[in-house]
């Protein structure tokens, strides 16, 4: 498999594997430098990726793997970088403030839950992958995803609505 | 879309029992802004994962380290073959250099042996010179017993 070729096969997900890899790990550098490591490990496997099924469903594994086991490592217990550099297009100024305050209140709340919820929303509701392509991405049963992810879905409403609640957070 | 049909949806959607299409319809709804007051706060939400998916790797992607670790393969392989080169030139030198210094070995060892005769033979001879000159001391002797009896 020429570079060009493996380029054009890894291209529409690459983008995919860096949100993944930066909810799991917050750093935006880290994400990057892990993204980076996820590409280069599948061009070191460029041979045998024709017998996968999925290549992005394989590639979506290895991030998820790779960043538990970063976050495992104690080196990654020590960098935490703070990042709040989504863009946002929207209404008036005062509105952009607002709901851009909001967001990031789900941006941390998301921070704040459990990697297997944290990953099961960002998959789903990020994503857009069905409960199937999930449950093979993260190694869980189709079930449990589902309950992981309404689980994580009312945690954010809860901690949300909290926020809104008790005013600036 | 009505808001009835919206209030069932996100119902549906905290229980994870809505679709990929169900939730698309959800976001486009509330992106849309127009959110009544008891619905607005599940905004953030949905902007927020809208907003999320955004977010793009654009760095470059360098594959290089591939071209290394392929050299590194081929290194390997030809330096097995290079050491099995080198080993059978060892042999085979080794053992002319050997066959080499045994034969200088012989050589001197000739040499030592020719120069050992030679110096016995000198040796000899100087012997008989001296058992020549002990009958000067004879006559030493004699000549001595004569002085001293006159």
């Amino acid at each position: 498999m020429q570079q060009s070729e493996f380029l054009n096969v890894v291209m529409p997900f690459k983008d995919k594997l860096y949100r993944l890899a930066k909810r799991l790990l917050v750093s935006s550098e880290e994400a990057e430098d892990a993204t980076q490591e996820i590409l280069l490990k599948l061009w070191s496997k460029k041979k045998s990726m024709g017998t996968y099924k999925n290549v992005e469903a394989f590639a979506m594994t290895m991030t998820k793997n790779f960043c538990l086991d970063r976050l495992k490592s104690k080196q990654a217990g020590n960098l935490k970088l703070v990042h709040t550099n989504y863009q946002e297009k929207g209404s008036l100024l005062q509105n952009q403030i607002e709901a851009k305050d909001s967001i990031s209140w789900v941006e941390k709340i998301m921070d704040e839950l459990p990697e297997q919820q944290k990953m099961v929303l960002q998959l789903r509701d990020v994503e857009e992958y069905d409960f199937d392509e999930i449950s093979e991405m993260l190694g869980m049963q189709p079930t449990a995803v589902r309950v992981a992810l309404s689980r994580a879905r009312k945690t954010v409403r809860e901690k949300l609505v909290q926020k809104h609640s008790y005013g600036i957070g | 879309m009505e808001l009835d049909n919206i209030e069932k949806l996100i119902a549906k959607y905290f229980e994870a029992n809505t679709t990929v299409a169900e939730e698309e319809l959800l976001k486009k709804y509330f992106a849309q802004g127009n959110v009544p007051e008891h619905l607005a706060s599940y905004t953030p939400i949905f902007n927020y994962f809208a907003a999320a998916k955004q977010e793009q790797f654009d760095k470059e992607v360098v594959l290089e380290s591939d071209a290394s670790a392929k050299k590194m393969k081929f290194n390997y392989k030809w330096l097995s073959v290079a050491a099995v080169g080198l080993l059978f030139f060892g042999v085979y030198f080794g053992n002319t250099y050997f066959e080499q210094k045994e034969k200088e070995r012989m050589a001197t060892e000739y040499a030592y042996q020719e120069t050992k005769k030679a110096l016995d033979f000198l040796s000899e001879n100087f012997n008989k010179g001296t058992e020549k000159v002990a009958y000067l001391n004879q006559f030493e002797k004699t000549k001595q017993k004569i002085y001293n009896n006159n």
